[in-house]
């Protein structure tokens, strides 16, 4: 017997959890400016994220999935990727999102149970959030086939979660990447947690990267707390797929600080102790120490970010809440690009009923 | 003109648009070189390539959620399930992603797909080969359901639905594939999606049906006529939406109807038929609706495939229960 195939898995990390930095940096990191301005986004991350969670709690949004602690993964990939790629997400990457260009009123239509939210003022292009999990693996598939066969250099940014995969259309979608050589890019946020399963219950492999090895897929992982190591694989990993080169994968180790959603309770299946751990890996402390420790920052211009970031939010929030509701005959709308003479009487009905018919059935 | 064969006429209406529309990409298992395991493109290959002519790894969800990713990028794919019993794995990105992409984007994207697939029992086919899955595309919102019954209809609302800016499940009844031929003339005309075809004029009952079924309703239509009752025949032809004011009207005049589908009869799309008649059409009807369908058990393999699908036989005695009520 001979061994016919061999692999390893690579993991990068630059900056530790302390902000200590662990290899020398790449070139966009040496310029501390950059830096200072992703530092600013995962503030507004996660002031936007923590108001999100308050308007839930207070009645005025629906179900919300946080982004606490993956705010690393979600400035590193929404800064190396350009505004012609196009992204395809899960419900938690309203990092990326906002850095796209969807705007905070538009995420707060969304979880307000609001289509008009998905209608992105962003990248026109980017799909709207996948909530049936790792579907979006086959349609970032078929997007990356459309751009290779139009001959574009233009990447597709294909982001899910751990749980994601162990599902066929995350291998469907891979193997489909491999195959045709797609200028596809799968980003897999490991936050250890699907709702209560936890990674370890989630599958054997050693890592859920090397689940693309099958695939003939490029693959590595990154510290997904290090702002750094994610920016500068997925802008490599990206930089490829654009030039022709194929398919990659990044498993992004992360931790999900928050519940699931806020109708859920982590609580119930996962000590505190271990929350309370992860929360010394969180990615925004160590970039702050980091910066800290050149003096390119310090409290003034800290408290100034967060008034800032608050400000922005508030702003937000308040577009969001004078947008009128939708009329009920939306429903109708888009359904169809003309709606179809047999559903004519339909609407009808429903405009019979008029507002009357608006009872609030989810009280 | 040339006399051609249903699954030659898909064949046709494939390389036409393909060659009108640079965007047209055709995918699916074997439909490259082999053609087709009916053989529906074959040919396409050697005259567009490989790029636009894809031969897939065997996943039908993948092909399905390609095509979705593809036609929101904005090509048109025409994406082929080899058979729809196995089209059940696609029904996630069909019901959930195709048919919803417009509506929860509020018209920033769309989703010009066609999900071509074969449909229907009685060519002896080995299991899961010979299902009748039409009402369950059909009960999804955003996406038009179209199963042909003759070569020139199979042109047409094939281009049609290649056009079509929304998704399409595009059922093709494999008992029609090279039953019979028809003239055809390829001259790139699409025939109206959302209507239906009245086949036969006739003023004593409204027979209605769709896909492989139209051809023994005509015969059935024939064999009344040797009763001396003129039966009307109408195919729907566009499931969903479908054209329920024709029928209607048809049930006007003869005041007798009957829905046939080889389709299981719990929740079929005979029953939204008859339904819909019931509830509208009531004051015109002088006797129940009628459904001669398929039976609630699953369709059997090639030695009793004969006794599930409507006969002649059973489609006749349907009719005569409703022209025959007091």
């Amino acid at each position: 017997m001979q061994p016919v195939a061999r692999f390893e898995i690579y993991y990068t990390q630059y900056l530790d959890e302390s902000g200590r930095v662990t290899q020398p940096f790449p070139e966009f990191a040496q310029d501390t400016a950059q830096l200072i301005d992703l530092y600013r986004w995962m503030g507004l991350m996660r002031t936007y994220d923590a108001k999100a969670i308050a308007l839930q709690r207070t009645g005025q949004l629906g179900t919300y999935a946080p982004i606490l602690g993956q705010e690393a993964i979600q400035a590193g990939v929404g800064s190396a990727m350009r505004s012609d790629d196009v992204f395809l997400m899960t419900y938690r990457e309203q990092g990326i999102q906002l850095m796209r260009g969807v705007t905070m009123k538009e995420l707060f239509l969304y979880w307000s149970g609001d289509e008009r939210g998905s209608d992105y003022s962003g990248p026109r292009g980017d799909f709207p959030i996948c909530i049936t999990i790792g579907a979006q693996a086959t349609h970032a598939a078929g997007a990356a086939y459309a751009i290779k066969l139009r001959r574009q250099k233009r990447a597709v940014v294909c982001a899910i979660g751990d749980g994601a995969t162990s599902k066929g259309d995350f291998y469907e979608g891979m193997n489909a990447a491999g195959t045709w050589k797609l200028p596809l890019v799968f980003l897999v946020t490991n936050n250890q947690w699907a709702i209560s399963v936890p990674r370890g219950a989630q599958t054997a492999a050693e890592t859920l990267a090397q689940k693309a090895i099958a695939a003939g897929i490029p693959c590595e992982q990154v510290d997904g707390n290090d702002l750094i190591a994610v920016r500068q694989v997925m802008d490599q990993a990206l930089t490829k797929a654009r030039n022709g080169e194929g398919p990659a994968l990044i498993e992004a180790l992360s931790y999900r600080l928050s519940d699931h959603t806020t109708a859920d309770d982590a609580s119930r299946y996962r000590s505190a102790d271990e929350v309370a751990d992860a929360w010394k890996r969180e990615p925004i402390s160590r970039v702050r120490n980091y910066l800290t420790g050149l003096g390119a920052w310090d409290k003034t211009r800290e408290e100034a970010l967060l008034k800032d970031c608050n400000e922005r939010v508030q702003t937000a929030v308040q577009e969001y809440t004078a947008t009128p509701l939708p009329k009920p005959a939306a429903m109708f709308e888009h359904l169809y690009e003309t709606l179809p003479s047999a559903l004519e009487p339909q609407r009808a009905e429903l405009d019979l009923n008029g507002d009357a018919g608006g009872a609030d059935h989810a009280g | 003109m040339a006399q051609i064969t249903l699954v030659e006429a898909i064949n046709r209406a494939l390389a036409t648009e393909m060659e009108r529309d640079s965007d047209v990409v055709i995918m699916g298992q074997d439909v490259g070189k082999d053609g087709g395991v009916f053989r529906a493109t074959v040919g396409l290959t050697d005259r567009f390539g490989p790029e636009r002519v894809m031969d897939t790894p065997l996943a039908e969800a993948m092909i399905a959620g390609m095509a979705i990713g593809m036609a929101v990028e904005g090509l048109k794919p025409v994406a082929e399930i080899q058979f729809s019993g196995f089209a059940y794995t696609t029904i996630d990105q069909i019901l959930n992603h195709a048919g919803r992409m417009r509506y929860r984007t509020r018209g920033r994207m769309s989703c010009p797909l066609v999900l071509r697939t074969p449909c229907g029992a009685g060519i002896h086919a080995p299991e899961h080969h010979s299902e009748s899955p039409e009402a369950m595309f059909a009960h999804m919102p955003g996406i038009r359901v179209v199963y042909p019954s003759s070569p020139r209809r199979a042109y047409g609302l094939l281009l049609a639905s290649i056009r079509d800016p929304d998704p399409v499940v595009f059922c093709e009844p494999t008992r029609l594939y090279r039953l019979f031929r028809e003239e055809v003339e390829d001259d790139a005309t699409a025939l109206p999606l959302d209507t239906c075809f009245t086949l036969r004029e006739g003023t004593d009952v409204t027979l209605v049906t769709w896909g492989g079924m139209v051809h023994e309703t005509l015969g059935a239509a024939d064999a009344l006529a040797e009763l001396g009752y003129a039966a009307e025949v109408i195919d729907v032809a566009t499931l969903k939406p479908y054209d329920l004011d024709t029928i209607l009207a048809s049930v006007g005049r003869t005041g007798r109807c009957v829905v046939v589908s080889e389709a299981p009869r719990t929740a079929g799309f005979a029953s939204e038929i008859a339904a819909s008649v019931s509830e509208q059409g009531l004051l015109s009807l002088m006797a129940p609706v009628q459904r001669v369908t398929g039976y609630d058990t699953v369709v059997p393999l090639a030695r009793l495939e004969k006794y599930y699908i409507p006969s002649v036989e059973r489609i006749v005695a349907g009719a005569r229960r409703a022209i025959e009520f007091s």
